[in-house]
This record gives structure tokens, C-alpha cells and sequence, in this order.
């Protein structure tokens, strides 16, 4: 593939925008409604039932705009990761690009034969059998007939599914059909590929299957967009990633950039939350949180917590029962939501009633960079939670800096725990032959 | 297969024995199952064809394809019922020993006009159906309509010759008579009448073309 090639673009958007109706879905439109009206202000109306998209707006009618004015050019042999929160337009990128929807203004352009996997699985008939599905699948996204027969082998292997390849679809597991439907979709041989968040099949392995056919396409020079919340497959998989907001780019980038800069920014952290008022502060008549915060060791929730630091996790509540038992657990997850540890107290059956303060400290040099988050839970009667907050607290691990030396790359790993090496002498070398007694084995 | 012959088979007993309906001079049984095949043909790619696209709802949104695919696949699909219809047909022209000529070679034709006239008013329905939801009660209706007002029950020779130019803007009615005269032998080779029924086929064919394309664009997002 000449040089030339390798860089021309393939995709190019020039300010698209998609606008959606609001509320217009509830309830599909009768004909007959549309004939009354027709008869009543004939010339007026027929325009509109005629049209398109009735063009609207001054009819009180709301319209959301999934996109708008977005641009942007992809090169070939691109894989370009798209990620964002929900209704960040993502999704309807996607099927503007794969033609399946049209643009309300602005315009696409496409070169190449594409395909999408936008879900999986769509087109699967459970009457028929695994291996009349895999043509048939095959064919509404794209293949031909011959293409389809020289990767057969190929993808029924992919899919594991050997055994039941003759049994229909509907007799199947499900997570046999996702593997089915998946493997039939990753075998298309289009040059430009839509993926959309269908790596959310299967089990742990296959799902790391996947992830390593996606890694090969990408790495066969075809060009494709992936749309995933799976922040480390996007790190790992593509060349340059975008973050869109409200049907907007925001960022745009290296993944890793874009990615830690998206949890940043869109997941903003929360280092500190105060409840001042006892009565609306979340609990019940048994227990209330007052205060929760993650700050430095002789720091201030506003203070940067590096590597290096120390840092405390405190939690401050209302305990308004006597006699009962208290316990508090934490989770920390990291930002690709690795589950990095958990902790917890039992405050014992002696704590008595009123505000209370419990904390735990993290040694340095312990987490590595990068956003966390923390899940709180907080039981008193015992076995029954009270309170439970899945993002009470995040908070970011910045580099302390210091320690890399010339690299400057990121730190691999969920921990980064600063481990002291040792290292010692054991023996004396050999001694280097002298004379010419020394024989050849 | 069974349906039109059971269809035929009330036709002959109420109109052909009780009513008495003229039937050009061959038994009424099969001038009304002579009728009834490609009648059956068409109302099934019809009815097929205007829920096409509103069954097929999660292809629209998920994968591209061009859309006419799914309007003319369902019309496909009443072909092969038509061709086991047709070999019921055997039969009942070896029991009223009619033994078809020459012109058997011209349904061809005509089955491609059933088709034809079947995914015109199918493009319309189904488009109109995406939008507006009430669209498919009217299929039912449409075809009992459109049934009787094509000479499957009767012979086209009742109608009064003032107003057959008329009569033939149903494009059925030319297709119908078509048939007729390729099998049975019966009237007269269908002249100025499928000339008509062939200028209803272009308008209703090029209009539901042309506004199925114009939809096209939008199906996605109104389905």
C-alpha cells in the first residue's frame, strides 16, 4: 500500500447535523388525521404530508439536535475511537456514516465499501440454522456469496459453534447466537468498518477474542470507527480517538489523551460533598451522612493528591440510634473501572449516637495515576444498608514527577506501589579459560 | 394454494350455479380459479409488500441496504405460491378438457404485470405505512375494493362497452382478462384494454418509485 494511499481521506463529514423531533414518537401519525387535515386546508397541507420532513418549528413541536455542525476527516487505515456519555450523538454518527440515516443538514462523504456492526446479531432468522444464518447474515451486511464461503471455516471456528452449526438459531444460547452473529461481523472484508459497543458480548474470553479480532482489522490497514464506553479497548485499539458532547467534538486526539482528559473533564470529580441540613441529608431515621472527602494527608479537599501522597478518606454521619452496630465499606475502582480494593469498618457495638467521623488513609506510592472513583456503603442495623452511593467521591492520581528517570511514557498498570529492589552478588564469575586444555563439549 | 380454489369453488356455487353469472362460455369453476391465481398473486404481493417494511423495522435501523429490496423481495415471495397454484390448474383444465393453445406462451407477461401493478401500489402502502400507522387497516379493505372491481367473479363483457376505457384504468382488469384469454381461450386477445391497463401500471409503478425514493431517506428515523 503506497504511502499516498495510506493517508488519503476516506470519510469526510462537513457539518453535519441530525435533528430529531421530540415527543413525536409516542404516538405514530393516523393517515386519517392527516386526510382530515388535508381536507379541511387542502394546498397547505398537502405540502407537508408529501414532504420528507415537514419542515417545522413554528408548529410547537420540540426538536433535539443529536448533532450538529460536526466535522471531521478520517484517513485510511485509520482506526478512530469514538467515545462520549449517552446521547453524545455517538450512535447516530455511526449510522449517518453507514448511510442507514440521512443527515438533517451538512453532508458526508464516503469512499469504500463499508460495513456495520451496529448490533449484533440483526437479521439472524431463528427458523433457520446456524450455518444457513451465517449466509444469510453474511448477506444483508454486505458479503458475497464467495466471501462468505472462503471464510466459512473461519468464522465457525471464531464462533465456537462448530457442533450446533445445523440445530436452528432460535434452539440456541444466547451467548452461542452473540458469538454466531459476531463472528459472521467481524469477518466482513469491507475497507471501512462501523463498530458500535458490540464488544459487550459473551463471556471473558471470547469478549478478549474480540478485542483481538478488532486489534487485527486495525491492524490490516482497514479503516474503522468504534464506538465504545470500553475506555482501555479504545486506548488500546485505536490510532486517535474523539470525544463528543452533546452531539459536538470536544476533544480530539491520541486515545489515551482524549480518554483521560473525557474522565476528567465529563466525569468531574468530586473530592468533597457537605450535607448541611440533617433533615434532607441522604440516610433515614437511623443514620444520615454529613460530610465525605478525599484530601491529602495535612491537605485540603482542593489540594492535589500525586503518587507520592498520602492521602485520607474521611467520612463524617449522623449515627441517631443507640444500640446498634456500624459498618462502612469502600470500593475503589480505578477509571478503567478496574476494581483496585475494597475496605471496611465495623464501628463496633459501642459507638455511641451523634456525629461521627470515621477515615482510613492511603499510603503513597500506592495507586497509580489517573481518575478513581469511590463506592460507599454504610449499614447500622447490620446486614441492611442504609446508605449506598456508587460515585460518592472521584478523584484524580496525578504524577508526582519525579522517580521516571527518561521515560515518560504512562505507567502500565492498576497499582503502582513503589517496591524496593535489592540486589546482590552470588557468586564470583568464571574465570576465563587460559590455555588451550579447555574442551569442547 | 388452497385458498383460491376454495375462493372459486364458493364463486361457482353462488354466482356461477345461484346467480347465474355469465362466464363466456367455458364452466364458471374454472373461469373463476382461471381468475383467482393471479388475483391471489396480487393481493399477497400487495398485502406482503405494504407491511414490508414495518416488519422488517430493526433491518432499517441497524444495517444499510437499498430499501426496495424489502418491497420487492415480498412481492417475490407470492411467486412461489403462484407457481403451486398454477399446478393446480392442470387438473381442472384436464377435467373440463381444455386444452390450452399458443397463447399460453404470452403469461409470462402477464404474471409480470400482476407483479408490477402488486409492488407499485406495495411501494405506496409501505412507504405510507412507515408514517402513518392506520395505513395497513386500509390493505384489507383496499383489496376487497380492488376484487370486486376486477372481473374475477364476472366476465368483463357485462361491463357496458362505454365504459371499458374506463374500466381498464384497473390494471388488474387487463391482466385478469390477459390471463383468460392465454389459458382458456376465451373473448378476444386483450387489445385496447391492456393498452390502458399497460399506462395505469407506468403511473402507478414510476408515482410509488418516485415517492418511495423520496421516503426513502427518512424511513430510519420515523419507523
Amino acid at each position: 500500500m503506497s504511502s499516498e494511499s495510506m493517508n488519503s481521506v476516506v470519510i469526510r463529514c462537513e457539518g453535519i447535523g441530525k435533528r430529531y423531533r421530540l415527543g413525536q414518537r409516542q404516538r405514530y401519525r393516523a393517515l386519517r388525521d392527516t386526510l382530515t387535515d388535508a381536507l379541511r386546508a387542502p394546498f397547505r397541507r398537502l405540502r407537508t404530508a408529501l414532504g420528507p420532513k415537514p419542515a417545522g418549528g413554528s408548529r410547537g413541536l420540540e426538536f433535539f439536535w443529536a448533532l450538529k455542525a460536526l466535522s471531521l476527516e478520517i484517513r485510511q487505515g485509520e482506526v478512530l475511537g469514538i467515545i462520549g456519555r449517552n446521547g453524545a450523538g455517538k450512535s447516530t454518527l455511526l449510522k449517518i456514516l453507514s448511510r442507514i440515516t440521512e443527515p438533517t443538514e451538512g453532508r458526508a462523504e464516503i469512499r469504500g465499501r463499508t460495513g456495520s456492526l451496529l448490533e449484533v446479531g440483526t437479521g439472524f432468522h431463528p427458523e433457520l440454522t446456524g450455518r444457513e444464518n451465517i449466509y444469510l447474515n453474511g448477506a444483508i451486511l454486505g458479503m458475497t456469496k464467495r466471501e462468505i464461503e472462503r471464510r466459512f471455516d473461519e468464522i465457525v471456528d471464531f464462533s465456537e459453534c462448530g457442533r450446533f452449526l445445523d440445530m436452528p438459531v432460535k434452539h440456541y444460547s444466547s451467548g452461542m447466537y452473540m458469538r454466531l452473529a459476531f463472528a459472521v461481523a467481524a469477518h466482513l472484508e469491507t475497507e471501512i468498518l462501523f463498530v458500535d459497543e458490540v464488544l459487550a458480548v459473551g463471556d471473558a474470553p471470547f469478549q478478549k477474542k474480540c478485542l483481538g479480532k478488532m486489534g487485527e482489522v486495525a491492524h490490516q490497514g482497514r479503516t474503522v470507527l468504534f464506538v465504545s464506553h470500553n475506555l482501555l479497548a479504545v486506548d488500546s485499539l485505536c490510532s486517535r480517538a474523539i470525544c463528543l458532547h452533546e452531539g459536538k467534538i470536544v476533544m480530539e486526539g491520541q486515545p489515551r489523551k482524549v480518554t483521560s482528559s473525557y474522565l476528567q473533564n465529563w466525569i468531574s470529580a468530586t473530592t468533597e460533598v457537605i450535607y448541611d441540613d440533617i433533615s434532607t441529608a441522604p440516610g433515614n431515621e437511623r443514620v444520615r451522612l454529613h460530610r465525605a472527602c478525599v484530601r491529602p494527608l495535612n491537605g485540603s479537599p482542593a489540594d492535589r493528591i500525586t503518587v507520592r501522597t498520602p492521602f485520607i478518606v474521611e467520612f463524617e454521619y449522623w449515627k441517631l440510634v443507640e444500640q446498634n452496630t456500624l459498618e462502612l465499606g469502600v470500593n475503589v475502582y480505578n477509571e478503567h473501572g478496574i476494581h483496585l480494593f475494597n475496605t471496611w469498618c465495623s464501628g463496633g457495638p459501642t459507638t455511641p449516637a451523634g456525629l461521627l467521623r470515621s477515615w482510613f488513609i492511603v499510603p503513597g506510592d500506592l495507586l497509580n495515576t489517573g481518575a478513581h472513583r469511590i463506592e460507599f456503603a454504610m449499614e447500622v442495623a447490620g446486614g441492611i444498608a442504609e446508605l449506598h452511593f456508587d460515585n460518592l467521591l472521584t478523584f484524580e492520581i496525578l504524577d508526582a514527577g519525579d522517580l521516571r528517570g527518561l521515560y515518560h511514557g504512562d505507567w502500565p498498570g492498576a497499582v503502582r506501589p513503589a517496591l524496593k529492589w535489592t540486589t546482590e552478588p552470588m557468586a564470583a564469575p568464571p574465570k576465563p579459560a587460559s590455555n588451550g586444555e579447555q574442551t569442547l563439549p | 394454494m388452497v385458498q383460491p380454489l376454495f375462493i372459486a369453488l364458493t364463486l361457482s356455487v353462488f354466482l356461477g350455479k345461484l346467480a347465474k353469472v355469465p362466464s363466456d362460455g367455458v364452466p364458471y369453476p374454472v373461469f373463476a380459479y382461471c381468475a383467482m391465481v393471479p388475483w391471489q398473486l396480487f393481493s399477497q404481493a400487495l398485502t406482503e409488500s405494504s407491511n414490508s417494511l414495518v416488519a422488517n423495522d430493526r433491518l432499517i435501523t441497524k444495517v444499510y441496504f437499498p430499501r426496495l429490496v424489502i418491497p420487492i423481495s415480498a412481492v417475490l415471495g407470492g411467486l412461489v405460491d403462484f407457481a403451486i397454484a398454477c399446478c393446480v390448474l392442470i387438473p381442472f383444465l384436464t377435467f373440463y378438457r381444455i386444452v390450452p393453445t399458443a397463447k399460453v406462451l404470452m403469461l409470462p407477461i402477464f404474471v409480470l404485470m400482476t407483479a408490477l401493478i402488486a409492488l407499485g401500489a406495495g411501494l405506496w402502502l409501505s412507504a405510507l405505512n412507515v408514517q402513518y400507522r392506520d395505513v395497513r387497516y386500509t390493505v384489507g379493505f383496499l383489496v376487497q375494493v380492488w376484487f370486486l372491481a376486477t372481473p374475477v367473479a364476472y366476465p368483463t363483457s357485462v361491463v357496458p362497452q362505454r365504459w371499458q376505457a374506463w374500466y381498464g384504468l384497473n390494471p388488474m382488469v387487463g391482466v385478469i382478462e390477459g390471463f383468460r384469454w392465454a389459458i382458456l381461450g376465451v373473448g378476444k386477445a386483450p387489445g385496447h384494454l391492456l393498452a390502458v391497463s399497460v399506462a395505469a401500471i407506468v403511473v402507478i409503478l414510476g408515482s410509488g418509485l418516485y415517492y418511495f425514493r423520496r421516503m426513502e431517506a427518512s424511513f430510519a428515523d420515523v419507523i
